[in-house]
């Protein structure tokens, strides 16, 4: 019988952490394939952030380095340096990236360290249960704005995407969404061309992913994506924020 | 005999690092260590080496974190106030047990504090500085020539018992110069094997994993006991110290680094005027050599602990004769360092 869909070989057989209806499983998948499809896999070496996704080690089936809260760019340049022959990625979530981690991740991108981030924006605090994020958006409820975000007292969400456009180390930046089946197959999409700018030696990636947490949202699974549709990818649009591959037409 | 060079302590240190196999070093701006990462500038490239200037002290140690746990000798150099920020790293890379060489050239503190030399970081070095049960190596050279030569063993160690290793200076140390003379270049392919390291599987092994997380708390509970099972194979067989004319002394004078030579130009000027006083100089501080305090206070009658500080290792020593004997404390801080006649005074004053 021919096999039509299988688990990709970058992804270990066990069951993730993750509540239902969250979409780390989908973007773990993605990254899967993608890394299968570009034959790497025996050459990639992931860094996992403090958050949700902290044991992604266990979820990966390739060599993985566990990072100190915000710190996995620094983690990742140490090991591009060593081999810079071999591939590296980071998987951060908001805080860990826009918050705690913020340094890490400008000189990173204008060191243009040929690394590639996977760039995971919930707009909460997942892991310590729902707190606001540096992504958050304006009026968002969470267990740190009991009534709602206010620009007065905690200012406004980082927009990660355009602002690392800016920087002119990076190469490629995208912002993509796991919403839909069509925006599944974008965001795979981008993320092989994220690597693949890795593997050209083209220098910084970032795939910025917008993604759910119906847990901490306070919603179920289907409306949490509605929720998404709604109101994240209205203060985060969708698109190329910079592509500075070679023959390609530069940062937005 | 091989060839001697004049050099600051500061960049003996990071030739002697290259000369054992460091290709890798990650560093911030900081005085009085700004020799040696200048030092490593200009050579790393000439040695197919890489020297980059991390954005901070927190983002060049978790680089330190990365480049160790795929495999390289690597080290970073830092002073004080430095060292307080690289401490989450410290700990990051005692938990995953990753070997690697940090240099702190001390500084005076607390704060910003000052720039002159001092030891008032002790305790950040010997009782962990940062957060959860580990120990660090320390080594604490007090020449330029016991530098090159504790710089190499510090990356064998750290390699050998996969933890980190800390060579801890201060800035007169760094900053003076001496005569030195150096080994061969160590052989790459002679480096310990790391089968542990994130290379890549290649496809040919199980993935490798550097972490130092463990939900469990009776996996992290055996975790810890193991790594201390290791410390306890440490402090056994790396502990190490020199002593001066101990054997018939009725005071034993306790320093290190560079205040033990002004402490031992003391200890000989009382002997000339008659007074029985030796010193102990510990080498490593952390394993304190407490075993050779404890069997010099069966026939001193009191020790005397010299420090630049307001009294940090006295506490070590004072563990270490456990009552046998009085402790009395010498010591100059915020970047002051007593002269040899001053210390001969203190140590008349116990006569």
């Amino acid at each position: 019988m021919k096999t039509v869909f299988e688990k990709p070989h970058s992804l270990s057989d066990v069951s993730t952490t993750y509540c239902p209806g969250c979409t780390h499983g989908i973007i773990h998948r993605l990254v899967a394939e993608v890394i299968d499809e570009l034959g790497v896999e025996g050459k990639t070496i992931g860094v996992a952030p403090v958050g949700c996704s902290v044991t992604a080690y266990d979820f990966f089936n390739f060599d993985v380095q566990q990072a100190a809260h915000g710190r996995a760019p620094a983690v990742a340049t140490g090991i591009k340096r060593v081999h810079p022959d071999n591939i590296v990625f980071t998987y951060q979530g908001d805080g860990d990236l826009a918050a705690i981690g913020t340094a890490e991740t400008v000189h990173a991108a204008a060191r243009s360290e040929n690394i590639t981030v996977i760039f995971v924006n919930n707009a909460i605090y997942g892991m310590t249960g729902g707190q606001m994020a540096p992504t958050s958006l304006v009026g968002q409820v969470t267990q740190t704005t009991p009534y709602g975000r206010k620009v007065e007292n905690q200012g406004y969400p980082i927009r990660i995407s355009e602002m690392l456009s800016q920087v002119e180390g990076a190469a490629y930046i995208e912002r993509v969404s796991v919403d839909s089946i069509k925006n599944i197959s974008n965001a795979k999409k981008a993320i092989k061309k994220a690597f693949e700018c890795q593997i050209n030696k083209e220098g910084f990636s970032l795939i910025e992913v917008l993604s759910t947490c119906p847990t901490n949202w306070g919603l179920e699974p289907e409306e949490a994506l509605s929720w998404l549709r709604d109101n994240l990818m209205e203060h985060y649009p969708l698109g190329v924020y910079c592509d500075n591959r070679k023959e390609k037409g530069g940062c937005l | 005999m091989s060839e001697r060079f004049l050099m600051k302590g500061n960049e003996a240190l990071a030739e002697a690092a290259m000369r054992s196999g460091c290709r890798f070093f990650f560093g911030y701006p900081i005085t009085p260590q700004t020799e040696l990462a200048a030092y490593m500038a200009k050579q790393m490239p000439k040695n197919n080496g890489v020297f980059l200037q991390a954005e901070s002290e927190v983002a060049a140690i978790n680089m330190v974190y990365g480049a160790a746990g795929a495999g390289a000798r690597v080290m970073t150099s830092s002073s004080s106030p430095g060292i307080s920020l690289k401490s989450e790293g410290i700990s990051y890379i005692a938990g995953a047990d990753l070997p690697c060489v940090i240099v702190d050239i001390v500084r005076g503190g607390p704060g910003l504090g000052g720039i002159q030399p001092a030891q008032s970081d002790y305790f950040q070095a010997t009782r962990g500085g940062g957060h959860g049960d580990y120990q660090i190596l320390v080594y604490a050279p007090s020449s330029v020539q016991e530098i090159v030569t504790l710089t190499a063993k510090a990356f064998d160690k750290a390699d050998e018992y996969r933890m980190p290793a800390m060579i801890m200076g201060d800035g007169m140390l760094g900053q003076m110069m001496e005569p030195v003379e150096f080994f061969d270049k160590r052989d790459e392919s002679t480096l310990p094997e790391k089968p542990w390291a994130t290379t890549g599987t290649g496809l040919k092994r199980e993935k490798n994993i550097i972490n130092s997380l463990y939900l469990k708390p009776e996996e992290l509970e055996n975790k810890v006991i193991a790594r201390y099972k290791r410390y306890d194979k440490v402090k056994e067989k790396e502990t190490m110290f020199e002593e001066y004319f101990t054997e018939d002394a009725d005071v034993i004078i306790a320093a290190y680094g560079t205040v033990a030579r002004i402490a031992l130009s003391s200890v000989r000027l009382a002997r000339q005027e008659g007074f029985k006083v030796g010193l102990i100089r510990p080498i490593t501080l952390w394993p304190f050599p407490e075993k050779i305090f404890a069997k010099r206070s069966e026939t001193a009658k009191q020790f005397m602990c010299v420090e630049l500080s307001m009294g940090q290792m006295i506490e070590d020593v004072r563990l270490a004769v456990n009552g046998k004997c009085s402790v009395s404390f010498y010591g100059r801080t915020g970047g002051m360092v007593p002269n040899q006649e001053e210390i001969l005074e203190a140590i008349k004053k116990l006569f």
